[in-house]
């Protein structure tokens, strides 16, 4: 009977990844593209959640572990004809050495808050000046992944079908990974190193570990996605996948649907990405940026009226009703940025 | 690409001007960090408006580039305080992230609603001032670059000097360092905030004129710009005036001679690594002592 308690907080995601497996019946070419887009910022916002809501770490660099894996694949397999099947891991590989790295470094000298975010923004842009500039990485012009038509060995297809189980696939896993921490260890640490760091040292948390070790699973998993989105698109360039702007829109989506939340990220992706994608379809030619554009009106409007993000909203009008809600993670972000 | 004598010293005579306006543009954001300890990552933004405006200032209505101060300045000073009371006043005593996801949402809106309005072209001017030079020895100057050096210091010292010397100055001096004792002194810290908020934001009024005679303006050239001034305040120490200056002086140094020997855009790579380095031993910057 606790076997079974245990394992049902996964039914739920399971259902609803289900569920979803069926939606390409019912959606025409365009809207798989936007379906596609939408679990790819899900599946990224997620990773960036583990570090970013779950551990209190906000991350504004993570287009660095982005870029990283979707290099790491496209060169390979330009170069060497590896498929990215195996460059995937191997961008992931590289991505938990810079996680390490990065985490290693800032942490251990005590970096929190701001100066955390401005590290990793330094990063990332110092990222986007080394591969402009390194030939075999294509320097500013980016690198082409080589067209092959419909190649199930070189993940590429001419439909959109096996895009989209993919992506659906990894973002399951990845929501998957973010339940998981909801009643780990693991991921009571890391809530214990959001709320008050010093108390979570004084009761034996081992605070400079357990944040790296977000660090790292947190890249490793952006890396996935990194590599997934080259696929894709059939293209990485300095700016398209390291860089400021692409890093704020990985945490865009989990910040506006729910920090340190299970369903935050996707929610806040389900709700932006389609309306966004409508701008920059009908609006991006005339005028460029549309989406960006309403994207830093949604953060601004989020910061303004509800911090906690769409999930933490519908938590505490549940709340309000007499209702308990039934996820322990759901600390506000208003308490949970403070560092 | 050369380690040549005179290729050094052009650079650092470059590297010495632009860092003039560095200093000034960090000053601003130095100014709002020390007082209510808001990271404002739209103040590259900020800048980018200035400098759109005195573009059209310049192009549109033939005022002369540095006569644009006097309206860049002023416009500057209110749109900080608009953005301040709108948006940044509700949520002062919100958690520091969310007040930079803020900042971050309105720099995003600012950029792309350049983007939209101005397109991406990459505008500059011509002035009467262009091409007029000054040879040191083998070194270069640019009259522009000139005019924007001693320009920044000679607004620094002004600002340096309101202050010290002003009521509005010990207001903010008083605000920064204890908003409560400050409160029962009958400062009013919201109001003074405020004000700093738009002191800080017309420093980049100034800058913006300063610049446009010799720089460019885009949509996107907030971005460099700001991490440029972030870099600076790190450097000098978050709040630290005279370190934001000296601070503006070595990324300029670095920014140049970096330039100067190393290919392509190499160099902001060393202006980010020299970042981070910061950051990671030292947080306080050059020259304050106290612990961050």
């Amino acid at each position: 009977m606790k076997q079974m308690k245990q394992y049902r907080e996964f039914l739920v995601p399971l259902v609803v990844f289900a569920l979803a497996a069926f939606l390409p019946l019912f959606l025409k070419t365009y809207y798989m593209h936007i379906a596609i887009l939408i679990l790819i910022w899900a599946y990224l916002a997620t990773s960036w959640n583990i570090l970013g809501g779950y551990a209190g770490q906000h991350s504004l660099g993570h287009g660095l572990y982005m870029g990283i894996g979707a290099y790491a694949s496209t060169y390979l397999a330009l170069e060497f004809g590896l498929t990215p099947w195996v460059g995937i891991f191997v961008g992931m590989a590289f991505a938990a050495i810079a996680g390490w790295f990065v985490g290693y470094a800032a942490f251990r000298y005590g970096l929190k808050g701001a100066y955390f975010a401005l590290v990793t923004i330094a990063l990332t842009e110092a990222a986007v000046y080394v591969v402009s500039n390194w030939k075999a990485m294509g320097g500013a012009a980016g690198l082409e992944v080589k067209y092959l038509g419909t190649d199930p060995f070189m993940m590429q297809f001419d439909s959109k079908l096996p895009y989209f189980y993919i992506i659906l696939f990894m973002t399951l896993l990845a929501v998957l990974t973010a339940q998981w921490l909801n009643r780990r260890r693991f991921g009571y640490r890391l809530i214990a190193v959001r709320e008050n760091e010093e108390a979570a040292e004084a009761m034996g948390v081992n605070t400079l570990g357990t944040k790296i070790n977000a660090n790292v699973l947190s890249a490793v998993m952006t890396a996935a996605g990194g590599t997934f989105f080259a696929q894709y698109f059939t293209y990485v360039g300095p700016r398209v996948v390291f860089g400021e702007v692409v890093s704020v829109q990985i945490l865009l989506f989990a910040i506006i649907g729910g920090l340190g939340t299970v369903w935050g990220p996707l929610v806040g992706a389900v709700i932006l990405v389609p309306v966004a994608e409508i701008a920059r379809a009908e609006l991006g030619t005339q005028f460029q940026g549309a989406h960006l554009l309403l994207y830093g009106g949604v953060l601004v409007f989020t910061m303004l009226f509800m911090p906690n993000g769409i999930v933490g909203l519908a938590k505490s009008i549940r709340a309000r009703f007499g209702k308990t809600p039934d996820d322990t993670m759901s600390v506000s972000a208003s308490e949970g940025g403070a560092s | 690409m050369t380690f040549s004598l005179p290729v050094i010293l052009q650079a650092v005579a470059s590297g010495l001007m632009i860092g003039g306006v560095f200093a000034l543009i960090s000053i601003g954001l130095t100014l709002i960090w020390g007082v209510m300890k808001i990271i404002n990552f739209a103040h590259g933004e900020f800048l980018m408006i200035g400098l759109y405006l005195a573009y059209f200032l310049v192009t549109k209505f033939g005022i002369d580039p540095y006569l644009t101060i006097l309206i860049t300045t002023p416009v500057l000073f209110f749109v900080g305080i608009g953005i301040f009371q709108v948006s940044i006043k509700p949520i002062l005593k919100h958690p520091p992230m969310n007040q930079i996801m803020l900042t971050l949402g309105i720099s995003l809106i600012l950029q792309n609603l350049a983007l939209v309005l101005f397109k991406a072209d990459v505008l500059s001017v011509r002035t009467r001032y262009t091409g007029i030079n000054y040879h040191f020895g083998g070194v270069v100057v640019t009259l522009t670059e000139l005019i924007a050096f001693f320009g920044s210091i000679l607004a620094t010292l002004a600002l340096y000097y309101i202050l010290k010397t002003t009521d509005i100055g010990r207001w903010i001096r008083a605000a920064a360092q204890n908003p409560t004792a400050a409160t029962l002194q009958g400062v009013d810290v919201r109001f003074t905030y405020l004000l700093a908020f738009g002191i800080g934001s017309a420093c980049l009024g100034v800058a913006a004129s300063l610049l446009l005679p010799f720089y460019y303006v885009s949509p996107t050239v907030g971005l460099f710009l700001g991490l440029i001034a972030f870099v600076v305040v790190v450097l000098g120490g978050m709040g630290n005036f005279l370190g934001a200056f000296v601070g503006g002086l070595i990324i300029g140094l670095t920014e140049s001679l970096g330039a100067a020997i190393m290919p392509g855009s190499l160099s902001r790579v060393l202006t980010f690594g020299i970042f981070i380095l910061f950051l990671l031993f030292r947080p306080q910057g050059i020259l304050s002592r106290r612990q961050a």
